[in-house]
């Protein structure tokens, strides 16, 4: 029994359909889970869009990550489905039911901010309580089971012994956690969470990431956060969604994403990557006047570009040199446990492969290497 | 052993921001002597002046029949004119500053109106809209209805005077806190008027507070553009300022001096209010920020 399962639900929630979130859904919690659909969302702000028709569907008790740059849309679709902000076109689907007219009260949301929002001038209790004081007589709790609702929900996030401080008395870490509590206070269908961990420092930001993944386990609730940090995406979302200038790039978890990335812009955005721009003639695949031994079977003939990781590559042995990528090394630095090098090609191209720390590579050097792990996308990016 | 201690360099850590001893002396000394020359000795001079004939002529004076009317006349219209730019003041901030609207910047400076504009312009606004001559004013007449060189007239012109007040004072902070507390409350679930009580309204109090003292004392000070529209009719348009005036200009030194100590007095009774709210809430104060 959770500390919140205590607390008797008085709102009947629709019965999620099938779920496609992978093997950790089992917890009978998240049944009662809300899908959200979202269906050609427009946004503009004045003369400018910032969402293009954004469609996507989330499962029941899912907990998903918006990733992308600063300027990608994806706090204002968060804002859409909260109803802080109204589609230009489209619509909100929670289970079945149109939401897109509703205001933000009748959605029932859990929001938690980017800076929190804290209301400063009330203890931690009294934001706690405040979701549910701010009720209509008829359904407002008793002041006693509000007191126990808000204990227990201190006690989910180990807040416990400071109910009478104020925001201003609290660290960052703490802050972010009595925001998550005063959202779960009103038995949302969904939480929506505004870069959770943006203003902490790293420690704290790894710690609370874990820690949200186990209470996310625990309550079940349908889940949205946004983010810029790849890494906080793809190791704390079941599913990714990768966005930039409006449009969603890619939906998938995190091996689909890294492994395999559907657009050069989210080849290019997570992880490190090299891009060589190269030319597909029937198969094979040219650099410059030089065929490498990458095989194009399929991909339309024209100007492509060549994706790969630093590290998915190896270095060609003798006699190999005939079908590699060919460079000078132009600069190393040191990254972890490898050794990056930045090769020139032809003095026009530049990309980047990790190599053993105790690889002794000077500059200047010559260095044929073959991607072992590579992506070819049609078009050629604007170098 | 005390030779060594004198011996030994006296270092005493210093916090970079300060300054050595002479400059401090003399920031001090000046801005003492400041206060001390053009506030505490005015100050001062009206209440030794009120009590030159002694405590007995000093109620005396008080006691007169206009002197009385003056201050009664005084705190009616403040009482009237601070919760009208209260209520005034916090509907124009909360416009201002929550909502995107057309004509935003206009209205910003329009709420400067009043400060300006002379006191005594102010007042001939309205003497020639609501005055006999004016434009309004025969129909006023017709209806048995006097403003100007009345009640009406003061309490209007007082309120043209003061509304920037607590305008002003709402405004760069309610923009300053943005719109987040608000989004917050009402995703949890408030309604309008109950986030505007529970989380506006208390997030701006302080604010509210010293808008509220200042349009107090500029109510009861205000002495232009009342004196172009009260008639200066003893002991019945007289506010305390106007009041004072007469007196002095009547060679009434004493009684003109106890009717502005008492105004004085009023002023010092604000200041100790602002403080003892301060010192009481001040702990809400220092939690400060989000």
């Amino acid at each position: 029994m959770t500390a919140l399962a205590k607390v008797a639900h008085t709102l009947e929630y629709p019965k999620a359909g099938p779920s496609v979130v992978p093997a950790v859904v089992g917890n009978r919690l998240r049944e009662r889970s809300m899908t959200v659909t979202v269906e050609n969302l427009v946004k503009e702000f004045g003369q400018t869009a910032a969402l293009h028709g954004v469609s996507l569907e989330i499962a029941g008790g899912e907990l998903i990550a918006l990733l992308g740059p600063s300027g990608s849309g994806k706090t204002t679709l968060l804002r859409l489905i909260a109803g802080l902000d109204f589609p230009t076109s489209g619509r909100v689907l929670f289970g079945n039911e149109d939401a897109s007219s509703k205001s933000v009260q009748e959605r029932n949301v859990g929001f938690v901010f980017q800076n929190y929002a804290l209301f400063r001038h009330m203890t931690v209790f009294e934001n706690l309580a405040f979701g549910l004081r701010v009720r209509p007589r008829a359904t407002r709790p008793s002041e006693t089971s509000i007191r126990e609702r808000v204990m227990s929900l201190l006690d989910l996030v180990q807040l416990s012994g400071l109910e009478k401080r104020f925001p201003g008395q609290l660290s960052g870490g703490q802050r972010q956690r009595v925001a998550f509590a005063r959202a779960l206070a009103i038995e949302p269908r969904v939480l929506l969470l505004d870069e959770p961990f943006g203003a902490l420092d790293a420690k704290v930001r790894k710690d609370l990431r874990r820690w949200l993944r186990e209470i996310h386990d625990r309550t079940g609730h349908t889940t949205v956060f946004v983010t810029h940090d790849q890494e906080e995406a793809l190791e704390l979302a079941d599913r990714v969604v990768v966005m930039s200038q409006g449009k969603i790039e890619q939906v998938g978890s995190a091996d689909d994403i890294y492994d395999r990335p559907a657009t050069p812009f989210v080849f290019d955005f997570i992880g490190d990557s090299s891009a060589l721009p190269v030319t597909v003639d029937n198969g094979r695949v040219r650099l410059d006047d030089r065929v490498i031994a990458i095989d194009a079977n399929g991909e339309p003939n024209g100007p492509a570009t060549l994706f790969f990781r630093p590290n998915h590559i190896r270095l060609s042995g003798e006699g190999e040199e005939g079908g590699s990528i060919v460079g000078v090394v132009s600069g190393s630095r040191r990254i972890g446990d490898a050794r990056r090098l930045e090769l020139e090609v032809g003095a026009r191209h530049r990309f980047e492969i990790d190599v053993p720390a105790e690889a002794d590579l000077p500059r200047k050097a010559q260095v044929a290497i073959r991607p072992t792990n590579w992506r070819l996308y049609p078009g050629q990016k604007v170098a | 052993m005390s030779d060594y201690a004198l011996a030994a360099p006296r270092v005493r850590p210093r916090s970079p921001v300060t300054e050595a001893r002479p400059v401090r002396v003399v920031l001090i000394t000046v801005s003492l002597l400041f206060i001390g020359l053009f506030l505490l000795f005015p100050v001062a001079v009206v209440f030794v002046e009120a009590f030159r004939g002694g405590i007995g002529a000093y109620f005396a004076s008080l006691a007169d029949p206009d002197a009385m009317a003056a201050i009664k006349l005084t705190l009616l219209v403040a009482a009237i004119a601070v919760p009208a730019n209260l209520v005034f003041g916090v509907a124009a901030a909360w416009a201002i500053a929550k909502f995107k609207f057309r004509g935003k910047t206009f209205l910003i400076t329009l709420i400067d109106l009043p400060f300006s504009v002379s006191p005594v312009i102010s007042g001939l606004i309205y003497v020639i809209l609501f005055g006999s001559q004016g434009y309004l004013g025969p129909w006023l007449k017709e209806h048995g209805l006097q403003i100007v060189f009345a009640v009406p007239g003061i309490v209007l012109a007082t309120i043209f005077v003061t509304f920037p007040f607590v305008a002003r004072e709402l405004i760069p902070l309610m923009e300053e806190q943005g719109t987040q507390d608000e989004e917050a409350a009402l995703s949890l679930g408030a309604g309008g008027f109950q986030t505007f009580l529970r989380v506006t309204l208390p997030n701006v109090k302080w604010g509210l507070m010293y808008g509220v003292l200042l349009c107090n004392a500029r109510a009861m000070g205000e002495f232009g553009a009342v004196s172009v529209v009260s008639g200066h009719i003893r002991g019945l348009t007289n506010t305390m300022p106007l009041h004072i005036e007469i007196l002095y200009n009547d060679y009434q030194w004493a009684a003109a001096f106890a009717v502005a100590s008492v105004l004085a007095l009023l002023a010092l009774v604000t200041l100790i209010i602002k403080t003892a709210l301060e010192w009481r809430f001040g702990h809400e104060l220092a939690n400060g920020p989000r």
